[in-house]
């Protein structure tokens, strides 16, 4: 599966690490629900890592789209909250 | 739902309203492409404002480290003629001076880090929009309006995602540049006002009037001298050994290296 991180690129990520990505999404999506900046920032590094450490860059003249998107290294709750909750704020 | 999931749908809705727009799907390719192509626009404009911010910042850390050159320079120089006030006080300028330095550091490596993100990512853009301009043709080239259909459609979904994200980049970017620049404009201000100049910057700046005081005292006491010595008064002749310690040339190797 392609999983984008947001700022970096695609990877191509063997499916077999699903069950992984969730568990580690799942306490970030804990960390976001629960407006915790604290906890975030180690569950968006432990994400954003693993996908690195697993993933393929995917070449640049590949256009596709993703099965996953992981919010930015640098951002902070409230920039994923406007990202889930305000589609107005996507341009392109 | 998790994060991931809701973040990619939401791309995707926005992907498809791209998708819909036209009747004719080969239409969203050309209008795809011309969105593309301004992207890439933006992007580099982006990239470029990111690099003039970081160049003021630059440009002001070489004036806030030569203030702090002049008034260690100022230090030793009230320290050497006994002044250890003087040149506590020109210490403490310069602390506070390091501070705004360290400050303009950290923003000018954040400013550095989006340049590389942005241009990263503006290279990226330009390879997906030469590849999405290849397939183009070929579709046109290709498929009835039905057929094309389907191969379009994973297409645009890509290069829009692509755009959002490089979107989303450029303006966090900006925003970031936004405020670096606020604060960069507020200490251009206090320079071109003279809060940190008469500080520092400036030969009239107080303690280097009030040194330049105590060399023209010392130069007058040494003409003094050096006029009783020619009409041979036949006082303490030396020059070098007047009695007067606090005006001996500043020359004492103890004068603090205190930085």
């Amino acid at each position: 599966m392609i999983v984008r991180i947001l700022g970096e690129g695609q990877f191509d990520v063997d499916d077999s690490a699903t069950d992984e990505l969730n568990a580690l999404d799942a306490t970030l999506e804990k960390a976001v629900n629960a407006g915790d900046e604290a906890a975030f920032r180690p569950a968006l590094a432990a994400l954003l890592d693993r996908v690195r450490s697993l993933g393929r860059p995917v070449a640049a003249d590949t256009i596709k789209p993703s099965d996953l998107i992981v919010p930015n290294s640098d951002a902070d709750v409230a920039g994923v909250r406007d990202l889930l909750t305000n589609d107005g704020l996507i341009p392109g | 739902m998790s994060v991931m999931k809701r973040v990619s749908l939401i791309f995707k809705a926005k992907a498809n309203k791209a998708l819909d727009k036209y009747e004719d799907p080969r239409e969203t390719l050309d209008y795809s492409y011309q969105r593309q192509l301004e992207m890439l626009t933006q992007v580099r404009r982006g990239v470029a404002d990111v690099a003039t911010s970081r160049k003021r910042v630059e440009l002001q850390m070489a004036k806030l480290q030569q203030d702090q050159t002049r008034l260690e320079g100022q230090a030793k120089q009230a320290l050497g003629a006994g002044r250890e006030d003087l040149a506590r006080e020109a210490l403490s300028r310069k602390a506070s001076l390091a501070s705004q330095y360290s400050d303009l550091e950290t923003q000018y490596q954040s400013l550095q880090a989006d340049e590389e993100k942005l241009t990263a990512a503006s290279q990226r853009l330009q390879a997906r929009v030469e590849a999405f301009r290849t397939q183009k043709e070929t579709i046109k080239a290709t498929y009835t309006a039905a057929e094309a259909q389907s191969r379009i459609g994973e297409a645009v979904s890509g290069i829009s995602e692509e755009m959002s994200d490089v979107g989303l980049a450029v303006q966090r970017a900006q925003d970031k540049t936004a405020q670096m620049q606020a604060r960069a404009g507020a200490i251009d201000e206090l320079m071109a006002s003279g809060a940190l100049e008469d500080m520092t910057g400036t030969p009239r700046d107080d303690i280097q009037a009030e040194l330049d005081q105590m060399r023209g005292g010392q130069d007058v006491e040494l003409e003094l001298q050096r006029l009783k010595g020619e009409i041979g008064a036949g006082s303490a002749g030396a020059i070098e050994g007047g009695p007067a310690g606090g005006a001996a040339p500043a020359q004492q190797p103890q004068a603090g290296e205190s930085a």
